[in-house]
């Protein structure tokens, strides 16, 4: 029997809240928010899954309850087999998970991500601001809420604001993107924009 | 070997305080030409020594993970050329093999084998660039040089079987775009013969050089601990000691067959950063060199992939089965089940990450980018504090990040 699947086998009987997580490749677990600290840093200290790949949120979308998951995916360096650990914030208006950060160093700048694209609070992360986006940015852009072409906002520099009169505006989506949902409503009620040609890069966009 | 900085000790050297200055914090980059693109470290000097670096990512965001919710898994091939866009033919692989084990497709052996081929290919080319760019961040001009002709050579060979030096756009899901041009392999096979002396010549220019050693020497030393903690991948990790390399660890795409070794430093610094690399491209070409030697004939696509590949064009045209074949790939994408994928793929930067959430259907859910050039830099305010201004430099180059993949 694999180790991945022994540290799960021993992580299910030691915490009830840990249950199987469909998967199409390596053995993945959900893990209740309160218990997500003690199951992570048992799977590093017990079995041996020493490195965090990767952090990553999930939003499920608007209406979704629960809407916004953590996933982690860790390794082990000496084993060289992934597990999968989910957890499903607790609140979807304000989501929140602790923060991996005591147990991997490098969990600090995926959390920060994950917290820039998602607004996922991580409680007890050290220097928890945004990352890929600039300090002050109003909105979360990996949000099923927010559209493709972005929104207006203000440039980060008020004083370059100011002086040049201009701010970060939507892009002009010239018809585009081309993909419907398959098989169950048309192309323009799967996505709006696709049909809206009222504005683009030679004609302003109405109302702006 | 070089000085040791004992830090803090402004109160050792200035009992009394005469001295005492303020501590300056300087913008590095985004525009500075150490920095490899758009990355700025915001440095607190104290002197001439680094108390403190912050660095500040993101100025090449462009969104990739949005965008890749918004478009088929075939479309988003081109996008990964620009993640790592010095090694494009390993990142095109990686998402490849990522979408397959969503689809469940095997790929057959001759497709594994381009793409093992291009992938290392890819390697030695990025490594070049890497090895030039660190060479100029130490002040050493000719390395650069030597290392770029060796790379326009690879570039040729790039261009001659996928069209475009850079964004190459190679592999697709269930394949390859094609199969290898005629006498292709042969003339990759020449290129390498003549390849490995000049390695040794380049490397022998850094190798032994006092500036150069005494410039990476016990600079920007990462012990394997943190390097583990902070998720280091690549040959950034193997310098720290730790002999983690998915290509032998995780096989994937048949790197199972061929007889390579795995690079492995001793100590950490940039000096064992270098080496490690340097390495690593003998190690690609004796990697080349048997995947030609024993080149599969057969497919270079997957039968079953029908599903996912256009349907060539001149069937399109003049068959109706395929023209609607093609016309629902375009519209509604490659049909995928629903599931989660991990796929991690060894590349010249680290390990890059494919995390897909599918929920069914053409487009995915959630696709996340786990970059190995971000993971990497994630430990610069822990390696830079106490190191000299000059050595960011130094540490910097021996990092060998690209900003498109961190950014992404």
């Amino acid at each position: 029997m694999p180790k991945a699947l022994d540290a799960i086998a021993a992580l299910k009987g030691r915490w009830a809240g840990v249950s199987d997580r469909a998967s199409l490749d390596q053995p993945a677990i959900n893990v209740p928010a309160p218990d997500l600290l003690a199951v992570l840093g048992s799977l590093k200290a017990d079995h041996g899954f020493d490195m965090l790949s990767d952090i990553s949120g999930v939003d499920w979308g608007v209406g979704a309850s629960p809407r916004f998951t953590v996933v982690y995916h860790v390794l082990s360096t000496t084993g060289h087999e992934y597990v999968r650990v989910a957890s499903d914030c607790p609140v979807d208006a304000s989501p929140e998970v602790p923060s991996a950060t005591a147990i991997w160093r490098g969990a600090d700048w995926h959390e920060r991500e994950a917290f820039d694209m998602f607004g996922i609070r991580f409680a007890g992360h050290p220097d928890l601001r945004r990352i890929l986006m600039w300090d002050g940015y109003p909105h979360f852009p990996l949000r099923k809420d927010f559209p493709l072409s972005g929104v207006d906002t203000d440039l980060p520099d008020l004083e370059v604001v100011a002086e040049t009169k201009t701010n970060a505006i939507a892009a002009p989506m010239a018809g585009g993107p081309f993909v419907a949902a398959p098989g169950q409503i048309n192309m323009t009620e799967a996505e709006p924009r696709a049909k809206d040609e009222s504005w683009n890069e030679r004609r302003p966009k109405p109302g702006a | 070997m070089p000085v040791e900085h004992s830090f803090p000790d402004s109160a050792s050297r200035d009992p009394k305080g005469e001295f005492e200055t303020e501590k300056m914090s300087i913008s590095m980059g985004p525009s500075h030409p150490s920095t490899h693109g758009v990355l700025r470290l915001q440095l607190e000097l104290d002197g001439e020594i680094v108390t403190k670096a912050d660095p500040v990512v993101g100025y090449l965001h462009r969104g990739d993970e949005k965008i890749a919710e918004n478009m088929t898994y075939n479309q988003f091939v081109p996008y990964t050329d620009r993640l790592d866009y010095l090694a494009p033919l390993a990142n095109n692989m990686a998402y490849a093999i990522a979408v397959e084990k969503l689809a469940k497709l095997e790929v057959p052996p001759r497709c594994q084998a381009i793409r093992v081929i291009t992938a290392e290919m890819a390697r030695i080319s990025a490594h070049m660039m890497g090895l030039g760019a660190f060479g100029i961040d130490v002040g050493a001009w000719t390395v650069f040089l030597y290392s770029f002709t060796e790379r326009e050579k690879l570039y040729k060979l790039f261009e001659e079987l996928t069209g475009a030096r850079f964004t190459t756009s190679y592999a697709r899901i269930g394949g390859v775009a094609r199969d290898l041009p005629e006498g292709w392999a042969g003339r990759v096979d020449a290129f390498c013969d003549q390849f490995l002396p000049l390695l040794e010549e380049i490397l022998s220019l850094l190798t032994r050089n006092k500036i150069f050693t005494d410039r990476t020497q016990g600079i920007g030393v990462i012990s394997k601990e943190d390097a583990v903690a902070y998720g280091l991948t690549g040959p950034n990790l193997r310098a720290s000691g730790v002999p983690l390399d998915l290509r032998k660890d995780k096989p994937y795409s048949g790197y199972e067959q061929y007889d390579f070794d795995v690079a492995v430093g001793s100590k950490g610094d940039a000096y064992d950063r270098y080496l490690v690399r340097g390495e690593e491209m003998r190690q690609s070409v004796r990697i080349i060199k048997q995947a030609i030697a024993k080149l599969p004939g057969g497919k270079w696509y997957a039968e079953d992939a029908r599903r996912i590949f256009a349907p060539p064009k001149e069937k399109v045209l003049t068959s109706m089965e395929e023209l609607i074949q093609n016309f629902m790939i375009v519209t509604e994408g490659p049909q995928m089940p629903a599931g989660e994928v991990y796929f991690e793929a060894e590349n010249p930067k680290g390990a890059l990450g494919f995390y897909i959430v599918s929920k069914g259907g053409g487009v995915p859910w959630r696709l996340k980018i786990r970059a190995p050039s971000f993971c990497n830099l994630s430990i610069l305010p822990k390696v830079c504090v106490g190191a000299m201004v000059s050595d960011v430099v130094s540490i910097l180059g021996s990092f060998d990040f690209v900003m498109g993949e961190c950014d992404r």
